[in-house]
């Protein structure tokens, strides 16, 4: 574990922290309520590029341009908006054995008020799955930082892609306001 | 149907000219450019126009090549990337152009070619058969600098232009509905590691990247 780790005291300072360790400097992302911190933070460091696509599988054209290219990135989205990749993913990401970082703030489930969330999230495991790409659900926060740096790692040494699926047991979720 | 949209953009004006022939003219004005063939007949002309290690082709994940090129341009700011797509897939992820003027990266190219067809499917109309103009598209988009070419010299003159790296920049070309006259390989970790050794991203020789 780095200084820039054990620093850190929230979830999104832990994911922060380890892809900055990871040297993964590109991050594209489709805006999310929980994600909020998160992306401030990383807008808020010189040390990334940070910027929103328009549609998640854009982000993740983006992502794998640039890793040709020789810069590493990460695609931030919510559930819901998993439901736009597998094409990308289907078609570009697995195929051409692209090491794509891919969070999603899982929504659908632990309380969820939209039925379309909810809906999407019942296909995003047996998705991924059906794909054989890695997926990691972390829920606690003792754990984020090791399974975050070693499953970027492992991505990179294996030239395959890996999703990281935030529990809201560990960013606590969006909740119904009335 | 209605006529093809005029306008001040002048797409009504331009000649219809032929996919093969402009990539021809493309590629023999390029050095070391990176360029990102989308899906179908536009990688296929690329392909064709001969196999540079600098060329990357789609075999899939219609609509992406923008974003990807978007991506290299990001990753090698002194590398002069390019994209070509039909107008197709250009329909198809058209919020791209909208990301590409926000990021406004100087070395960028965007080449289209337009036949208002989808072409390998079988030639169905696309959009901008009837109205669409993919000029007008981007420079509301943000591309200020897109225009279409109304012939060969003026492509060349075009290309030429973009090349020189003030952009982000589009081409539009109106194109016949000629296939492709070649097919690409379809071997796609061949490519990407092709590709990336032509971007001089892996150590040579060496089996993993060094990344």
């Amino acid at each position: 574990m780095t200084n820039s780790q054990t620093r850190a005291t929230t979830w999104h300072e832990i994911v922060l922290a380890t892809l900055k360790d990871n040297d993964v400097k590109l991050i594209v992302y489709v805006p999310d309520r929980v994600f909020t911190p998160l992306i401030k933070a990383l807008h808020a460091d010189k040390f990334f590029t940070t910027f929103a696509a328009t549609r998640e599988e854009e982000a993740l054209g983006i992502i794998s341009g640039a890793w040709m290219g020789g810069l590493r990135g990460a695609v931030l989205m919510q559930t819901s908006g998993f439901g736009t990749i597998p094409n990308a993913l289907a078609s570009l990401v697995v195929p051409c054995q692209i090491p794509a970082l891919i969070f999603v703030s899982e929504r659908g489930t632990l309380g969820e008020f939209n039925l379309g969330q909810a809906l999407v999230y019942k296909t995003m495991r047996p998705v991924l799955n059906s794909l054989a790409v890695e997926n990691v659900t972390i829920t606690r926060q003792d754990e984020l930082a090791f399974t975050v740096d070693r499953s970027i790692k492992q991505a990179v040494a294996t030239q395959a892609p890996v999703t990281f699926i935030l529990s809201p047991l560990l960013t606590g979720g969006k909740v119904f306001e009335g | 149907m209605s006529a093809k949209a005029t306008g001040v953009i002048g797409a009504h004006n331009a000649k219809v000219m032929n996919r093969f022939d402009l990539t021809k003219r493309l590629v023999a004005q390029l050095k070391d450019e990176a360029v990102i063939g989308g899906i179908g007949n536009a990688n296929f002309d690329l392909w064709a126009s001969g196999q540079r290690a600098q060329n990357f082709y789609m075999l899939g994940s219609m609509g992406l090549a923008i974003p990807i090129a978007l991506g290299v341009a990001i990753a090698q700011p002194k590398r002069h990337v390019i994209a070509l797509e039909g107008e197709g897939s250009v329909l198809m992820q058209l919020g791209c152009l909208a990301t590409v003027a926000e990021r406004a990266p100087q070395n960028l190219t965007i080449v289209i070619w337009d036949n208002g067809i989808y072409q390998i499917t079988g030639g169905q109309p696309s959009a901008t058969a009837a109205a669409a103009d993919l000029v007008a598209i981007a420079r509301g988009a943000g591309i200020a600098n897109s225009a279409w070419a109304a012939d060969e010299p003026d492509f060349d003159r075009l290309a030429a232009s973009a090349l020189k790296g003030e952009g982000p920049s589009l081409i539009a070309a109106r194109i016949d509905n000629k296939p492709a006259v070649a097919t690409t390989d379809r071997d796609p970790v061949q490519i990407r590691e092709r590709f990336m050794r032509g971007l001089g991203v892996r150590n040579q020789g060496s089996g993993l990247n060094n990344q």
